[in-house]
């Protein structure tokens, strides 16, 4: 599996791309595979506040339910409608199945987190287990 | 690989290979899916007085079973309460077997064993003996028959017979499942090289049919769809026979049983709570342990099972509930993550298999 080296990771599996003070959100191919056959996706409304590291939404497998962490604080400016309907589009293809987009409150944040190298080196290694 | 009572079980099998809960669901659903079930446990009781113990210790009227037959039963507590559910075979004319759950193996064998002391008869411990691999779906009969000199046609549902099966002579067929299928089982030795070979010829004799193995997962969300109970959910040590619906498998016409006298004391109390199905009108999952609401957001009971259905492709669930929130149409509520979810009450089971397949 590739990770996108423009995008940040958490070690919680969600991944974000940055674009000035914009920035998009969803989770990694590794969550969706962990995971199973996505079947519900539950996410904020535009304009809600995200805090880094804090919960915002989460997404269910039909075999589990798994929270969905904050990599940056933020307005929510923009949610996928599409995963409503069709959440197994994030089985399909993660990466690209973005959930929101915010407002970064301090781009700066994302510093703090996983590059594409060190979020496969972790994902090997918890694997692995 | 989760662990699951003591066993390394796969909870659903690679998506690489075209797995995964829902494909494996809906394989068994339309073609044929293949199941390790060799967690399952299996007591043996045989002698002179092997009918008087079953008798003794199981709900249901094992009088009634011909040589081949097996029946649907359970083992109860003096109160009535669930020791385990079982399925009661009877394979000669004073020899029976029951099969049981992985997570009760050693309580059931203790517990049998206990209360058949008054009776000639021997109680054996086979589970480690058999390896059982589940091969349920509408084109399993058409796969399992590539494999086997037994007539299956033959066999009804709830029936046995012996035959050679992947060259092992008098293996044990079951026409049984745990899917709301038709099916069958297959009891073949435990050890690793004859497990193996056997597993592997199964799916190669199923890939013509589309068959794909199945883990835990699909088990847990097909039994569900057929409002099949599982141990420890719909069916526990606090939970008596009248409450989870099961009476036509509770034989109170036979003079004794253990936990007869418990379900007449109970059935006179009266009914306070009862098994029911539920749908999620709103958006949501109800799942295991989650709390039942009424309208005014008072909790009233829980979920004992609840899930994505991925044949039916609802949100479905089995909960506890008073009497008078049970009736099909009653409007309640989950609650999910702190908030009350709307769902209702619904007719069970959810999935009942086409009536023109041959069972």
């Amino acid at each position: 599996m590739s990770y996108p080296s423009d995008f940040k990771y958490t070690k919680e599996h969600e991944w974000i791309k940055a674009d000035g003070t914009t920035a998009t959100i969803g989770i990694t191919s590794y969550a969706q595979e962990s995971l199973g056959d996505i079947v519900f996706v539950e996410l904020p409304k535009p304009g809600a506040e995200l805090t880094a590291g804090k919960t915002f939404g989460s997404v269910e497998s039909v075999k589990a339910v798994s929270d969905l962490y904050a990599p940056a604080t933020g307005t929510v400016t923009e949610v996928n409608g599409d995963l409503a309907t069709a959440p197994e589009k994030i089985n399909q293809d993660a990466h690209s199945s973005w959930m929101l987009k915010i407002k970064l409150k301090n781009p700066g944040e994302l510093n703090a987190l996983l590059s594409s190298a060190d979020y496969e080196k972790f994902v090997a290694e918890e694997g692995g287990h | 690989m989760v662990e699951f009572n003591g066993w390394d079980m796969p909870v659903e099998y690679p998506a690489s290979i075209g797995c995964g809960i829902i494909s494996e669901h809906n394989a068994v659903r339309t073609c044929v899916g293949i199941f390790d079930v060799s967690h399952m446990g299996d007591i043996r009781l045989a002698g002179r007085d092997a009918i008087a113990a079953v008798q003794h210790i199981s709900m249901n009227d094992a009088s009634r079973l011909a040589i081949g037959q097996a029946q649907y039963s359970a083992l109860l507590y003096p109160q009535g309460t669930f020791v385990d559910d079982v399925i009661v075979h009877r394979f000669g004319e004073d020899e029976y077997l029951l099969v049981i759950n992985a997570g009760t193996r050693e309580k059931d064998f203790a517990w049998v064993r206990d209360n058949t002391r008054e009776f000639d008869c021997a109680v054996e411990n086979l589970s480690d003996d058999f390896t059982q691999i589940a091969i349920q779906g509408p084109k399993g009969v058409n796969l399992l028959q590539k494999l086997t000199n037994a007539d299956l046609s033959g066999v009804k549902f709830y029936w046995v017979t012996h035959g050679t099966v992947c060259g092992l002579p008098n293996t044990l067929i079951a026409r049984t499942g745990y899917t709301g299928e038709d099916g069958f089982e297959i009891y073949v030795p435990s050890d690793e090289e004859t497990s193996t070979r056997v597993w592997n010829e199964v799916l190669g004799a199923g890939r013509e049919f589309g068959a794909v193995p199945c883990g835990l997962g699909a088990r847990n969300t097909l039994r569900l769809e057929s409002k099949l109970p599982l141990y420890g959910h719909e069916l526990s040590d606090t939970i008596n026979v009248w409450e989870a619906g099961l009476d036509r498998f509770c034989k109170m016409e036979k003079p004794e049983f253990v936990g007869r006298e418990g379900l007449e004391r109970a059935k006179g109390e009266g009914l306070k709570r009862t098994l029911v199905g539920l749908e999620m009108i709103d958006r949501g999952i109800a799942r295991d342990g989650y709390k039942v609401l009424d309208d005014n957001g008072a909790e009233i009971g829980y979920v004992t099972s609840g899930s994505y259905a991925p044949f039916l492709k609802k949100n479905i669930a089995l909960a506890y509930v008073p009497l008078r929130f049970a009736a099909v149409g009653t409007s309640i509520n989950i609650e999910i993550r702190d908030q009350g979810v709307k769902a209702h009450i619904v007719p069970t089971p959810f999935y009942k298999k086409p009536k023109n397949s041959k069972t």
